[in-house]
């Protein structure tokens, strides 16, 4: 050892560019693709009407701190969704995992998908792996400058596109477009846009299966939630390699029943499931960190084993002990039952909680300096200040009385009667009871204010506090 | 590094120094991210020292470049200098969107009638959160932080009792012109016609006294009459109390164990009178300021 060069730690990355293939799996990913970027792209643009706040559908207005979702507007007070919106989000992909591997990476994950969409830019303009591969390794001139800067250009485009419509989530989309350029935008929309473009950049056109390899915290514990049923893609050793090997067609080797006798397995070694990987593995060597399990590698053996007659399925999505020992993966198991249980529960709740919303919040803080006052005529006053905030889309007539006492005198400060909260209004006010000293015991006696609506369309909220009695 | 061997087979250059016959020093490069950021921290300094104070020069200092002024709505310099914290800070309460929008709401109530601001309850709302500010700044220390007083000394504002009126009018002209609060000493009324004065009032406000000795009291409270009215319920043009209501601004009738404490107290008023001032405010504060503090102690408690 003494005589040996210490090892090199580090490897420089060798650019992986995929193969294009068909096939089932392709076609649903590609679906993915379409569906989510639909969503993702055009629901800052779509309008929905509202008596108070923006005609955006969705948009999360920070500046007066609500979240408008369609018909729901999600108040501070209502954050506690959005942990259960989280437990809900982890435990469903714990759930696929343990069920279906890395489902999520492979067809669904935002790296994943701006990757894909990244690729079939590069594609389209350098044409498939060959051509790219010609390319990359072609010295710097005109051609190679113009292919290049024309893939550049595309992605720079589509990743300002991306982080511009992430801002418009968080603006009237129309007028942020208008103000984003003359200029007149806030410095957080062009920091956010530029921030979010620089990272789809970077992180879908050259870093790539790098983020789900070194970066994401998922790959590093998705091994936890694996066993021998779940489904991952899956090369068939078995059948491939059979006793003496997998081995090229050739001469002696072309038909399946020549191979058989020489006790040679199905696979031909042509490695296309190794060049359409995105990540640049090969599927038969077995269930590996940097698998998303996209599928692609099944399509591309399907497309062989179609081309020679034989049947599908060398690689294909199994569990480990299907094709250890040919039984068929359960899916009934604790670990379904347990993920499926929890996902149920948190479900429930979140449905609950956001049908059992408030309309409005209210808080009743009682005046202690002084904590009451003798009036002229001998009663005793007490003030209260109440908050209101109207959490419904319609303006609402108040109905505020108060209960507890025998004979209480309730009063606006002010010189109105009655009062209306605006749809989404906010509201302050001073409260005054006053109560004959002689029909109550000196100390504190607890009172409900209660708050309705006047047209009785609202379940009446109750506020507990108490009334001051020298 | 002591290892002569382990050196030559990493080929790694060394600075040619040797120390202690084998001691040699590595000559390996800077991080490049190192470097650069040491550049650009080199670059920082020098565009710093133009922007902003630096360099002691004899007595004086580098002032930096002026790149900030700070104007208010007509135009006058608030601020002008080099950009820090403190500029934003004076720009921000200055032409902030909620500067601004304070302003607005500041301009609407001061332009709207004492009775505009109580019937909207979003006039009165401003009136009352400003107006808790400055009540604090200007009346809590002798009004107590609520408005409550401090007896005998500052009235309670939160009753329904005024000695000067509690319509918005009085009460406004109490905070512009102050008040001069002055109860005469009758230190003539002495005796068994003191004690028969101090029942006579007492029985006024409902309290249980002997009769004959409230009936003797009566004659004696004809020179109390002018200020207090016949019936005993007082002047707001003089700031004379009502002493037919349960509230006492000056004895502490409340506290008092029984009927011979009380009368002491009020013989204690008949023979040495009251003298309590208010400040005029008219000149220490605006217009606004003092229409805010007015809707606001309006609504204390009882006003009228």
């Amino acid at each position: 050892m003494a005589d040996a060069q210490p090892e090199e730690l580090y490897k420089a990355r060798e650019p992986i560019h995929p193969r294009s293939v068909k096939g089932r799996f392709r076609r649903f990913k590609t679906g993915v693709l379409v569906v989510a970027y639909g969503v993702f792209f055009l629901l800052p643009w779509v309008r929905w009407e509202r008596t108070a706040g923006p005609d955006q559908a969705v948009m999360f207005d920070i500046p007066t701190r609500r979240y408008f979702l369609f018909d729901l507007t999600v108040y501070p007070q209502d954050m506690y969704w959005l942990a259960g919106f989280l437990i809900l989000a982890a435990w469903f992909l714990f759930f696929v995992t343990g069920m279906f591997g890395r489902a999520f990476c492979g067809y669904f994950c935002f790296q994943t998908l701006w990757t894909d969409f990244f690729m079939k830019i590069e594609q389209w303009v350098q044409g498939d792996r060959p051509k790219r591969l010609k390319l990359e390794k072609a010295p710097w001139g005109p051609h190679k400058l113009y292919k290049k800067g024309l893939t550049w250009f595309l992605w720079v485009a589509t990743a300002f596109w991306t982080g511009f419509t992430f801002t418009a989530y968080w603006a009237n989309a129309p007028e942020l477009l208008v103000d984003f350029f003359t200029g007149q935008a806030a410095f957080a929309a062009y920091a956010t846009t530029g921030l979010l473009t620089f990272t789809t950049f970077l992180m879908a056109g050259f870093l790539r299966e790098q983020v789900c390899i070194y970066m994401c915290p998922y790959a590093r514990f998705q091994s936890v939630m694996f066993d021998k049923n779940t489904i991952i893609p899956a090369y068939d050793f078995k059948r491939g390699e059979g006793e003496a090997g997998r081995h090229k067609l050739g001469r002696g080797f072309k038909k399946r029943e020549e191979r058989h006798e020489q006790g040679v397995g199905d696979c031909i070694d042509c490695g296309y499931c190794v060049q359409v990987c995105p990540t640049g593995i090969d599927i038969r060597d077995g269930l590996q960190l940097a698998c998303i399990n996209c599928g692609l590698c099944v399509d591309a053996c399907d497309t062989i084993m179609d081309k020679q007659g034989w049947p599908r399925g060398l690689v294909r999505y199994a569990a480990e002990k299907e094709i250890e020992g040919g039984e068929p993966a359960r899916v009934i198991r604790p670990k379904s039952i347990g993920y499926g249980f929890a996902i149920s529960v948190v479900t429930a709740l979140l449905i609950w909680g956001i049908a059992s919303q408030s309309p409005m919040d209210f808080a009743v803080n009682q005046v202690r300096q002084p904590l009451y006052v003798t009036l002229a005529d001998g009663s005793i006053q007490n003030s209260y200040e109440l908050k209101i905030n109207n959490k419904q889309d319609r303006s609402v007539e108040l109905d505020i009385s108060v209960a507890g006492l025998p004979d209480p005198e309730l009063e606006m400060a002010g010189s109105f009667e009655s009062l209306t909260m605006e749809a989404s209004g906010r509201q302050r006010l001073l409260m005054r009871i006053r109560h004959d000293p002689s029909e109550l015991a000196s100390g504190q006696h607890e009172i409900r204010f209660i708050l309705g609506a006047k047209d009785r369309e609202m379940e009446p909220i109750v506020q507990e506090t108490v009334f001051y009695v020298p | 590094m002591t290892d002569n061997k382990d050196t030559e087979k990493h080929e790694v250059e060394t600075t040619g120094h040797v120390w202690d016959d084998d001691l040699r020093e590595y000559n390996n490069p800077l991080p490049n991210w190192w470097l650069w950021t040491f550049y650009a921290t080199i670059i920082f300094a020098v565009v710093y020292w133009i922007l902003y104070p630096a360099w002691p020069v004899g007595d004086d200092y580098t002032k930096g470049v002026k790149t900030v002024t700070v104007t208010d709505e007509e135009g006058n310099e608030l601020y002008s200098g080099h950009w820090n914290t403190r500029a934003r800070l004076i720009d921000e309460m200055q032409n902030s969107a909620s500067a601004q929008k304070q302003r607005e709401y500041l301009e609407s109530v001061s332009q709207a009638s004492y009775e505009e601001i109580l019937s909207d309850p979003d006039k009165m709302a401003f009136a009352r959160s400003m107006g808790k500010v400055m009540f604090a700044d200007n009346c809590a220390g002798c009004h107590g932080s609520g408005g409550q007083g401090v007896m005998p000394y500052f009235p309670n504002l939160v009753d329904d009792a005024w000695l000067w009126g509690g319509s918005v009018e009085k009460i406004e002209q109490t905070l512009l012109n102050g008040r001069q609060g002055n109860m005469p000493g009758f230190a003539q009324i002495q005796g068994q016609q003191a004690q028969d004065l101090a029942a006579y009032v007492l029985s006024l406000s409902g309290h249980e006294v002997d009769a004959g000795a409230a009936q003797r009291g009566k004659q004696a409270y004809n020179v109390c009459m002018g200020c207090h009215g016949a019936d005993g319920t007082g002047n707001t043009a003089m700031g004379a109390a009502n002493l037919t209501d349960s509230i006492w601004t000056y004895a502490q009738i409340p506290d008092a164990a029984n009927l011979e404490e009380k009368k002491a107290m009020i013989k204690d008023v008949i023979q040495n009178g009251i003298q309590r001032e208010m400040p005029a405010f008219g000149n220490r504060l605006s217009k606004e300021e003092i229409k805010m503090l007015t809707a606001y102690v309006h609504e204390l408690g009882g006003g009228q």
